[in-house]
């Protein structure tokens, strides 16, 4: 289908864009790579009046670090990510869960930051950032703010973005020291998450002394496993103990039932992709 | 209206187009180029897969006016300019990939695509470089056989020229993988 009219814009700046976005208000949507955009608009699930379209603004791509922080610009595309070298370094969980979006022609467009904004919770990239604890750095009329990935997802496809604010870069804390595994779930090749386990696990020798695990599609946002992440603190680096905390992933979950997948399949898919992941992630294969 | 710029295989193109006007449309459409078909419309199939700027994109789901100032290769682009078919529309000839034949654009740029970041790929790296590409033949056993040739005839065939630099290669590959 063809996307219902709306008018174009194509600001050079990120305050020219902030400008556009206050003066539309509600009725324009931000256009960066289009993956997650222009299939809503093919649709006509939605009708914005405006797009701003920011893939060309100076500035907002590419990766750098900044002290013990790995700054990713938002039009940093899906594969420019999975292939940075500073990525793979500090942040191999985001370089595993974005290699599985989509397709590599969808990669090639879709963009870090028009993932997080789209905030499908079906997502690979929503879970990974969540587990790995970033800030997204958000640009507005009165400059800039950080907000947490933890306060960043609100509810199904909302986020803390006001209408005239835009996303602008995710700084993720190095986990050089973290072992990492990106587990997903899916019916087809290219199909989004049943469900996706993102998984950091720190050992020290025998034991198992932190763990952070981001499940994608258990609820209206991705969410953090914070019980399984409490059981598995001071564990026993040992597939029994994994397997035990791992029975407590899907716990404080609101899977929704739909065609792929029923509620309480999803849960026993949390378990079993929780126990997978985190096995993984502790070198316990 | 919005004006554009583009260049689609090696012609240069000024047009007024609607925003809403997806790539695809611009090329058959207003272009001619009916070579790049439309399949699922829902950013799926791969079909409609065309290069823009060196990389493989699909274009049902990028708007014209984001192509403005680029540069497009479509499936009708690929053979030399004395007709001389592409290395990769020879294998599918002769390794028997396509049956209906509306998937074969799309798998043929996807595999361009591929063939330039890994020259030498195994089959499995084939299917995952081809995931986004569906083919409803189920061809994909011959469509794999007829990839795996034509990088096997292109790596006989095109020594690297030193210096060369491939268009998005990885560091590890540059320098053995030119653009197809």
């Amino acid at each position: 289908m063809i996307p219902a009219s709306f008018e174009y814009a194509r600001p050079r700046t990120v305050e020219e864009a902030v400008g556009q976005l206050a003066l539309a208000g509600e009725e324009a949507k931000v256009l960066a790579g289009g993956q997650s955009l222009l299939p809503i608009l093919r649709m006509r699930l939605a009708f914005p009046e405006l797009l701003v379209d920011v893939g060309r603004i100076p500035g907002l791509r590419g990766v750098r670090t900044d002290g013990d922080t790995l700054v990713i610009g938002a039009l940093t595309s899906h594969h420019d990510v999975v292939h940075d070298p500073l990525v793979r370094r500090h942040a191999g969980l985001l370089a595993a869960a974005t290699a599985t979006v989509a397709d590599p022609a969808v990669r090639h467009r879709g963009t870090i930051g028009g993932s997080l904004a789209h905030a499908d919770p079906a997502g690979d990239v929503p879970a990974a950032v969540l587990a790995l604890d970033a800030e997204l750095v958000v640009q507005g009329p009165d400059g800039r703010r950080s907000v947490p990935a933890r306060e960043f997802f609100t509810d199904y496809l909302q986020t803390a973005l006001r209408p005239d604010e835009l996303l602008v870069e995710v700084r993720v804390p190095k986990a050089d020291a973290w072992g990492f595994h990106y587990e997903k779930f899916q019916l087809s090749a290219q199909a989004w998450a049943v469900v996706g386990v993102a998984a950091l696990v720190r050992r020290d020798d025998g034991r198992i002394v932190e763990s952070r695990v981001g499940l994608s599609n258990m609820g209206p946002t991705p969410v953090r496993a914070t019980a399984c992440e409490e059981a598995l603190a001071g564990a026993d680096a040992a597939p029994d103990a994994v397997a035990s905390a791992a029975d407590s992933a899907a716990e404080g979950t609101r899977p929704a039932s739909d065609l792929s997948a029923s509620a309480e399949y999803r849960e026993h898919l949390a378990r079993v992709l929780t126990r997978r992941a985190v096995l993984a992630a502790a070198d316990l294969t | 209206m919005t004006r554009i710029s583009v260049k689609v295989d090696g012609t240069a193109y000024e047009d007024e187009v609607e925003p809403r006007l997806l790539l695809v449309h611009y090329l058959r459409d207003r272009l001619g180029l009916t070579g790049t078909p439309v399949g699922c419309d829902t950013t799926n199939c791969g079909a409609c897969m065309v290069d823009l700027d060196g990389k493989s994109v699909k274009s049902c789901s990028v708007l014209a006016v984001q192509a403005d100032g680029g540069e497009v290769t479509t499936i009708q682009g690929l053979a030399s300019a004395d007709g001389e078919w592409h290395p990769l529309q020879r294998a599918f000839h002769e390794q028997h990939a396509l049956q209906c034949g509306f998937c074969t654009p799309g798998m043929i740029m996807a595999a361009r695509d591929l063939l330039r970041e890994n020259p030498d790929p195994t089959p499995e790296e084939v299917r995952e470089g081809l995931e986004g590409n569906l083919c409803r033949c189920t061809g994909y056993m011959n469509i794999v056989r007829a990839v795996l040739a034509a990088a096997a005839e292109e790596r006989r065939h095109q020594a690297p020229e030193p210096g060369a630099v491939a268009e998005h290669a990885e560091p590890s590959t540059a320098g053995s993988g030119a653009p197809v």
